[in-house]
């Protein structure tokens, strides 16, 4: 297609991708009407996999809404220029991503309907009750940050903004890894590196979101992004993988070493079937070597590269999630120590989980939230980057 | 005119004083009536509820403890993972001497139960007397108590419920487990689960208030060496084993 037929009917293609957000919404709609209707039976949900796909979904946003505020972070708090300039557009994604994160969680709820309880009784001991005052706080600055970056009369505060938003951000996704660190009985959670981990990972698939972004951008309004400023972000995200990877193996290196965790990790990584394969395959090749042999080997790293490392990143982190999330329930609960144990309720055996439809919508109804947010949004308040005397157009003529 | 208005203050001062009166006697009034129960004394602290469960007694193949809670709370006794169970018979075989045994499991009532801690409504909620229950007014269904629990004892209502039992409320939705009977204990009655065993001859679930130290099980615990599940985690159950 040609740019000038593109130009002329840009507006149209804004609102069919507008109208294809909204369908995937819908279709999320139908999911949730769904098990509120019948109740979680329709989910492939149990008694023993109590939080399932809508959670590995809901989290991954909430972790990505914080990690692709990083953007900003790194632009107003430790001075990047480059950075700078995409802080609107990652203003706007984290907006989203939450937004899109906290309907899919609330709607989950067994009883979504009583929302209004989670802000009129508080429990100070529950890092769940945390999370809500963390969630809207983040939601208030997130806006506050965009308002102090986007107008001019406001840049003096963009740096003390800024900062808040950094420190609340380290909190906030301190608190989505507590809440399964806190969880001390299970296997596979109760561990102090969650919360650094989560952090970490957040760079990396927040850093990812918004590559594959601001690629759709450029190529939306046809422009090519400096080569330099490219090279500097890809290698960012190649260095947030090589991290989080790093954390991942310490998490799964001080399990093992703990006797009594060594089942638990064999599980997770060489006999628990579906996860294992998820783990290695989903997670550590295809969302962690691979896209970092697309960043770093010579010959690589150009857009396409980047925008494949990037899809690649975010598969892993569903793959990572799952296996954390979904894996770690299904692991049975170490009651009774040193004993073999069956029961009726599935004490001692492997639980079964296979994800319904219904979770699928919701899940993906809460990620077209957030791109139709994001998309909205880059729209309404002009979110390109301008990078200073960089910005050329593919066809000059 | 001066003392006009001084009777006019007068008036104003006194008929606020009985209004205020009017306005608080009320309250005054439900306040001192609600320190009364009508079943007796107040949930009060003095008292402990518990119960030690005899595993040596307990028979492998009998679940009349089950059958019993299925019926008292009208729950449908199936056992799709989509169902409640609040207690189930769990099997062990010890890995080192292979000694096979049989105990009743359910929510172990703990001192510092973590379903509390977690829950961010504050519907998992301790009784004075020890009973954790779950106000079902208030469970928003997150489930995060069920991922807390150490003992597996809690079941979320995955479907839509008909013919619940008045003294019993359940909702899909909501998350619900062993409330030790609550409804019975409040009567004066044991739990359905004891009273079954005992029934069936075993009177291996022996029910009780651990505070007090004459009760039954405050002078068996004093005698036998028992056990919490779990004791590592320091939750200081209200439910005991012996012979584990």
């Amino acid at each position: 297609m040609s740019t000038a037929s593109f130009s002329r009917n840009e507006s149209r293609y804004f609102y069919a991708l507008a109208a294809l957000g909204l369908f995937v919404v819908f279709l999320g709609y139908l999911g949730m009407h769904n098990m509120e209707e019948h109740g979680h039976i329709v989910s492939g949900m149990n008694n023993k996999v109590v939080w399932g796909l809508p959670h590995v979904f809901a989290i991954f946003m909430v972790v990505a809404a914080s990690g692709v505020l990083n953007i900003g972070s790194i632009g107003t708090v430790f001075g990047q220029t480059v950075y700078k300039s995409r802080t609107p557009l990652a203003g706007i994604m984290a907006i989203g991503l939450l937004a899109g994160g906290l309907a899919v969680l609330m709607l989950d709820l067994g009883r979504p309907d009583r929302i209004i309880i989670a802000a009129t009784y508080f429990n100070p001991t529950s890092v769940f009750a945390w999370n809500i005052f963390l969630y809207s706080g983040f939601f208030g600055l997130a806006v506050v940050y965009l308002w102090t970056s986007m107008e001019k009369r406001m840049y003096a505060w963009t740096k003390p903004v800024g900062l808040a938003m950094f420190a609340w951000r380290v909190i906030l996704t301190s608190g989505t890894g507590l809440i399964f660190a806190f969880l001390v009985v299970r296997q596979a959670y109760a561990s102090a590196l969650l919360p650094p981990m989560f952090i970490v990972l957040s760079f990396a698939w927040g850093m990812a979101v918004f590559l594959l972004a601001q690629a759709a951008m450029y190529t939306w309004n046809d422009k090519v992004i400096d080569p330099a400023i490219q090279k500097r972000m890809k290698n960012l995200l190649g260095l947030f993988v090589v991290s989080s990877l790093y954390l991942v193996a310490a998490y799964h290196m001080t399990n093992l070493y703990f006797a009594k965790q060594t089942a638990f990790e064999m599980f997770i990584l060489r006999d628990g079937g579906i996860y294992p394969l998820l783990f290695w395959g989903g997670y550590v090749l295809i969302g962690s070597i691979l896209p970092m042999a697309l960043v770093y080997l010579p010959g690589m790293g150009g857009t396409k590269s980047i925008v494949t490392a990037s899809s690649l990143v975010v598969i892993g982190s569903f793959a990572f999630l799952y296996v954390l999330i979904i894996g770690g329930q299904a692991f049975p609960l170490s009651i009774f120590p040193g004993y073999e144990v069956s029961s009726s309720f599935g004490d001692g055996a492997i639980a079964r989980y296979i994800p319904s439809l219904p979770e699928v919508q919701l899940g993906m109804g809460g990620l077209a939230i957030a791109y139709l947010i994001t998309l909205i949004g880059a729209r309404i308040f002009k979110t390109m980057p301008h990078d200073v005397a960089v910005v050329a157009t593919k066809n000059p003529d | 005119m001066n003392e006009t208005n001084l009777d006019r203050r007068d008036f104003l001062a006194k008929s606020s004083v009985g209004l205020a009166g009017l306005a608080i006697a009320p309250g005054m009034l439900l306040y001192d009536l609600a320190h009364g129960r009508p079943l007796g004394e107040a949930a009060s602290n003095k008292v402990r509820w518990g119960m030690l469960i005899d595993n040596n007694k307990c028979e492998s193949g009998c679940t009349d403890c089950v059958t019993a809670c299925n019926t008292e709370n009208g729950l449908s006794g199936g056992t799709k993972p989509t169902d409640s169970q609040w207690i189930r018979k769990v099997q062990l075989k010890d890995n080192f001497t292979g000694r096979i045994s049989s105990l009743p499991m359910m929510c172990q009532h703990c001192e510092h139960p973590p379903c509390v801690d977690v829950c961010p409504t504050q519907a998992s909620f301790k009784r004075a007397d020890g009973i954790v229950l779950v106000d079902k007014h208030t469970c928003i269904g997150c489930r995060y108590c069920v991922m807390a629990c150490p003992y597996q004892a809690r079941s979320f209502v995955h479907e839509v419920l008909t013919d619940q039992k008045p003294e019993v409320p359940r909702g899909k939705g909501t998350v619900e487990s062993c409330t030790l009977c609550v409804h019975r204990i409040d009567k004066g009655e044991t739990t359905a689960c004891a009273e079954a065993c005992a029934k069936a001859g075993h009177n291996a679930i022996l029910f009780g208030d651990l505070n007090d130290p004459e009760s039954a099980i405050a002078k068996r615990i004093r005698a036998v060496t028992s056990t919490q599940i779990r004791a590592d985690l320091g939750l200081n159950t209200g439910v005991r084993y012996e012979g584990i």
